[in-house]
């Protein structure tokens, strides 16, 4: 049987996708849509409904913005076993988390509680 | 690559083809982006938790009168430097700088420390003055998601330490390359979840 091939020192150097301009790129998105976020809470910029969606989709970028730039999601050779596991992944996320959420809220509904929550 | 390298088959074509990915250090990227992603399913739970809970104050104080913004932004900048401190080490391990390496984690480590010190302090506070884990559901789904995030920095920063002396002691090679490699991937997952909690968390608490 064939044993595995170990890479060496220097393959695995020449592998790495990161580059100093792509981590600052990373970092300073981050900053930015943090910033952002934090400015429209404190300033009250936008109201209800709108601030938490546009906080929330901050957030989202700014998770798309890290998972590119400092874990280099997408970035890897084919196939792109990490990117396939990450979506499915989302998919076990969404279905637990919306799931939970959906049966909760409906359970709240139908207890009708006169309780102050 | 020829000789020792793993054949898969394409069962479409029918042809051998060199994998590639089947030496260790791949392996261990792969299992450990498969753990950080099994995380990622922990967390959301809690975050779900928190989500139903976060009104149940029992009539004691809620998010809005126990949540400090100043605080909130300075941890996450210093947990985002952190996550760029990380990065710059493994670049400096890409170029073999061992003394570069070990000044980066030191850093590193100084801001993931500050930030442990600062959501410690948070914390104390809230216990101190009766808002404790115990005093109603809100609290324990906060502490509950909050601190366990804390614990992962926490055992980060145990991490970090044990690499850096690795590094020291056992000299910068293909093994300590690998660690410094995985390391990062958690540290930055742990930024990846902070974005979220302080989301939220913190600014929709105080909305």
């Amino acid at each position: 049987m064939d044993h595995n091939h170990e890479l060496s020192l220097k393959e695995l150097q020449q592998q790495y996708h990161g580059s100093l301009f792509s981590y600052l790129k990373g970092f300073l998105l981050s900053l930015l849509l943090t910033v952002i976020s934090f400015v429209l809470v404190i300033t009250k910029a936008i109201e209800g409904r709108n601030l938490i969606i546009t906080i929330v989709s901050l957030a989202l970028l700014q998770a798309i913005v890290q998972l590119y730039y400092f874990m280099h999601l997408g970035d890897e050779d084919n196939p792109k076993w990490k990117t396939y596991i990450f979506y499915f992944m989302i998919v076990i996320l969404l279905i637990i988390s919306f799931g939970s959420l959906w049966i909760m809220y409906n359970l709240n509904d139908r207890m009708m509680s006169n309780m102050p929550m | 690559m020829e000789g020792n390298v793993y054949h898969s088959k394409n069962f479409t074509t029918n042809e051998t083809i060199n994998d590639l990915h089947q030496d260790t250090f791949s392996k261990t990227i792969l299992g450990f982006w498969i753990y950080l992603m099994t995380d990622c399913i922990l967390f959301a739970t809690f975050f779900t938790t928190y989500a139903v809970l976060h009104d149940g104050t029992f009539g004691g104080p809620g998010a809005k009168e126990l949540f400090s913004l100043p605080l909130v932004f300075t941890e996450t900048m210093i947990l985002l430097l952190s996550s760029l401190t990380c990065g710059m080490a493994l670049l400096a391990a890409i170029k073999s700088d061992k003394r570069k390496i070990l000044i980066l984690l030191g850093c590193t480590f100084v801001l993931g420390f500050s930030f442990l010190l600062l959501e410690l302090h948070e914390f104390k506070t809230l216990i101190d003055e009766g808002n404790s884990f115990s005093r109603n559901a809100f609290l324990s789904s906060f502490f509950t998601l909050v601190g366990t995030h804390g614990l992962h920095v926490f055992f980060g920063l145990v991490w970090l330490v044990v690499l850096f002396f690795q590094i020291i002691i056992k000299g910068f090679n293909t093994i300590t390359f690998r660690r410094l490699v995985v390391f990062n991937m958690f540290w930055h997952f742990l930024d990846l979840i902070w974005i979220f909690i302080f989301t939220l968390v913190y600014l929709m608490g105080v909305i």
